[in-house]
C-alpha cells in the first residue's frame, strides 16, 4: 500500500506535470529547430512569439466568450487556435517580409542574424505588454479536472490522490497531434521533403529546382502554429504573462540543443529531458521517500536539491553540460 | 560541321571579382559522347565545368546549349533547360533516404517520375536495394551513383560530372566508369572532370587537356593518350 501510495505521490506531482510540461517544451523546442535546420540562426524571439500567438488566441477567446459561444468541457481557447495561429502567421511573415528577408539576401552570417532576431524579441515583447498588459492572465474556462485529487482517494482508497487536468490531457493530445502532422508532412509530403533537402543541403537543393522562398515561407507558417499551440498548451496549463514566456525561451533552447538542433525528433525529446529534469530536481521528494524508506530512515528535510526558484539554472546546467561534451546533442543534430 | 550540343565557347572569367582564371578556355560535347577535361591541379578543369553551368561570372566568351546563347541564365535555370550537374563535394542529402534523393533530383518535373525512377535502379541496381537507407550511409561509390542517379532524375539533355571518381578506391573507380559508359550508351552526352587522366581519356570521345586555364591539347580520348607531349607531361611517360 505505502508503495502504490509512493507511486500515485509521484504520478501526481513528477510524472504528470513533467509530461505535460515536456510536450510544451517539445513543441516550442520543434519550432526553434525548424529555424535553425532551414533559416540557419537561433530565434531568440521565439518564446515572443509564443506570446504574441496566445495573447491573439486569448483576444479571439476573450471575443467568443463575449458572444456566449464555447467548447464545452473544453477549454474555449482551443476554438480560439486557429485565429491565434492565423494572426501569428501574418505577423511572422511580415516580420520575414520586413525584417529577415533583407539580412537573407545578404547572406548575412548565423551570428547577424540571431542578433537581429533579438531586436524582434524585444519589438514582440512590447507589442504584446502594450496590447494585453503584463499582469498574469488566466483563460482556461471549461471543465477543470479529469479526475480531480478527492475523487481518486475516494476511489482507490489511497491516502494520495492523483489529480489530472483537463489542460495537462489536452496538452498531451494536442502534442501527439501535431508531432504527427508535422512528421507526415516532413517524410511524405513533395513540400516536407523539400524542407528537409533544404536544410540538408542548400546549394543541391537550389541545383534541384527547389525554390528558397516557398521553402522560407512554409517554414514561418508551420513555426507560427506551433510557436502558437505550445504558448497556448502552457498558458492553459499554468496562466499566460509575457514575461514568463520570455523567460521560457530557456528551456525551449535547452530542449531543442540538448535533442540536437535542427531535428526534430532530437526537438521532442530533448523537451522531456529538460521537463523531467526541472521537475525532478526541484521537487521535494520527502513524500515520497516516506512512503518507501523505513521509518528510522525518513528523511526530516524536504529532500529537494534546488527550489523551484532555481528551476531554470537547471536546464542552463544541462544546456552547458551538453554544449561541452556532446555539442550534436543526444539525438545528432548540428552543433551550434 | 554542325555546332556541338553544349559549346563554352572561347570562356574568359573568374571567381567574383578575383583574377581570370579561364583563358580562351573551350570546351564542347558532342551529342552521344563523353567528353572529358583533363590536366594538373589548379589548371582550371573544375573551374571551366561551373562556368558552362554558370556558376561564375564570363568577361568573354559564350556558353551555347544546342545553338541558343545561354549566358544570361542562372544555374537553376541551366537546370530546367535540360542540362545536370553533379558537384564534386556535398553532391546528396545525407539524412534523405535514396529514393527521396531520387525524388528531390525530379523535383522540378511535375509529371509522373517514376518511370525514370525505374531506369535509374536498373542503372544503379545497388540504389534500388539501399533505397529506403540513409544516402550518408551509404559508401564513397554508392554516394557517387546517388548524386549521378539524383541529376539523371531531371531526364537532362547533358550531363555533367565533376570529379565523379575523387576519393573512392580503384575498383569502385573503374565501376563507376562503368556505370558513366552506361548512361551515355542511353545516349546522353557526358561531360567530366577527371583526375585520373589515363582512364578518363580511355573511356572518352574527345578529351581537352588544360593547363593554366588554356586549352593545352584537344583530341579525341585516343589522339591524346597517343600523343608524346601530353603522355610525358600528365600521364607518366
Amino acid at each position: 500500500m505505502d508503495f502504490l501510495n509512493a507511486l500515485v505521490a509521484l504520478a501526481n506531482f513528477v510524472i504528470v506535470p513533467g509530461l505535460a510540461y515536456g510536450a510544451q517544451l517539445a513543441i516550442g523546442a520543434l519550432g526553434v529547430t525548424l529555424i535553425y535546420g532551414i533559416l540557419r540562426f537561433s530565434n531568440f524571439a521565439h518564446g515572443d512569439t509564443m506570446a504574441f500567438g496566445t495573447m491573439a488566441t486569448i483576444l479571439a477567446t476573450w471575443g467568443m466568450q463575449s458572444y456566449g459561444i464555447s467548447f464545452g468541457p473544453l477549454p474555449t481557447a482551443l476554438l480560439a487556435l486557429p485565429f491565434g495561429i492565423a494572426a501569428t502567421a501574418l505577423m511572422l511573415l511580415g516580420t520575414d517580409r520586413v525584417v529577415y528577408r533583407f539580412y537573407r539576401a545578404q547572406k548575412a552570417k548565423p551570428v547577424i542574424l540571431v542578433i537581429v532576431s533579438m531586436g524582434v524579441m524585444f519589438i514582440m515583447n512590447g507589442v504584446v505588454r502594450f496590447i494585453i498588459g503584463v499582469r498574469d492572465i488566466r483563460f482556461a474556462d471549461g471543465e477543470r479536472f479529469i479526475i480531480s485529487a478527492r475523487d481518486f482517494k475516494e476511489m482507490t482508497g489511497l491516502r494520495e490522490g492523483l489529480a489530472i487536468k483537463t489542460t495537462q490531457a489536452i496538452t498531451v493530445v494536442v502534442a501527439f497531434v501535431v508531432v504527427a502532422a508535422l512528421f507526415y508532412f516532413l517524410n511524405r509530403t513533395r513540400t516536407g521533403k523539400s524542407m528537409r533537402a533544404f536544410s540538408d543541403n542548400e546549394d543541391l537543393a537550389l541545383l534541384s529546382g527547389i525554390n528558397p522562398e516557398h521553402v522560407v515561407r512554409v517554414t514561418w507558417l508551420i513555426v507560427a502554429a506551433l510557436a502558437t499551440v505550445a504558448g497556448v498548451l502552457y498558458g492553459l496549463d499554468k496562466s499566460f504573462k509575457a514575461f514568463t514566456y520570455f523567460q521560457l525561451l530557456l528551456p525551449i533552447f535547452a530542449s531543442a540543443v540538448v535533442g540536437g538542433l535542427g531535428n526534430p525528433l532530437g526537438a521532442i525529446g530533448g523537451g522531456f529531458v529538460i521537463a523531467f529534469s526541472e521537475v525532478t530536481i526541484t521537487y521535494a521528494w520527502k513524500k515520497v521517500a516516506v512512503y518507501l524508506l523505513p521509518e528510522q530512515l525518513e528523511p526530516t528535510g524536504l529532500v529537494q536539491l534546488l527550489s523551484t526558484d532555481y528551476k531554470f539554472a537547471v536546464s542552463f546546467a544541462i544546456l552547458v553540460v551538453v554544449l561541452l561534451f556532446k555539442p550534436t546533442g543526444l539525438f545528432k543534430g548540428q552543433s551550434l | 560541321m554542325a555546332e556541338p550540343f553544349l559549346i563554352g565557347d572561347k570562356m574568359t572569367g573568374g571567381y567574383g571579382a578575383g583574377p581570370d582564371i579561364l583563358h580562351d578556355c573551350t570546351i564542347a560535347v558532342e551529342r552521344g559522347e563523353i567528353a572529358v577535361i583533363v590536366g594538373p591541379n589548379g589548371a582550371g578543369k573544375s573551374t571551366a565545368m561551373k562556368a558552362l553551368f554558370g556558376m561564375l561570372h564570363l568577361n568573354g566568351g559564350a556558353v551555347r546549349l544546342d545553338g541558343e546563347t545561354i549566358d544570361a541564365l542562372s544555374p537553376q535555370e541551366r537546370v530546367v533547360k535540360g542540362m545536370g550537374f553533379v558537384p564534386q563535394t556535398a553532391n546528396i542529402f545525407t539524412s534523405m533516404t535514396v529514393e527521396e534523393n531520387l525524388e528531390m533530383g525530379a523535383f522540378i518535373r511535375s509529371d509522373d517520375f517514376s518511370d525514370t525512377m525505374t531506369q535509374i535502379y536498373d542503372l544503379f541496381p545497388i540504389l534500388k536495394e539501399k533505397r529506403n537507407q540513409a544516402a550518408g550511409e551509404l559508401s564513397g561509390g554508392q554516394r557517387q551513383q546517388v548524386a549521378v542517379g539524383r541529376a539523371l532524375m531531371t531526364q537532362p539533355k547533358v550531363l555533367m560530372l565533376d570529379e565523379p571518381t575523387a576519393g573512392v578506391s580503384p575498383i569502385v573507380m573503374d565501376e563507376l566508369f562503368d556505370r558513366i559508359i552506361e548512361v551515355a550508351r542511353t545516349g546522353i552526352p557526358i561531360l567530366m572532370v577527371e583526375q585520373n587522366a589515363r582512364q578518363a581519356l580511355e573511356i572518352a570521345d574527345k578529351g581537352f587537356v588544360l593547363v593554366q586555364g588554356r586549352n593545352a591539347h584537344t583530341g579525341t580520348g585516343k589522339e591524346l593518350l597517343a600523343d608524346a607531349d601530353v603522355r610525358r607531361s600528365f600521364l607518366g611517360g
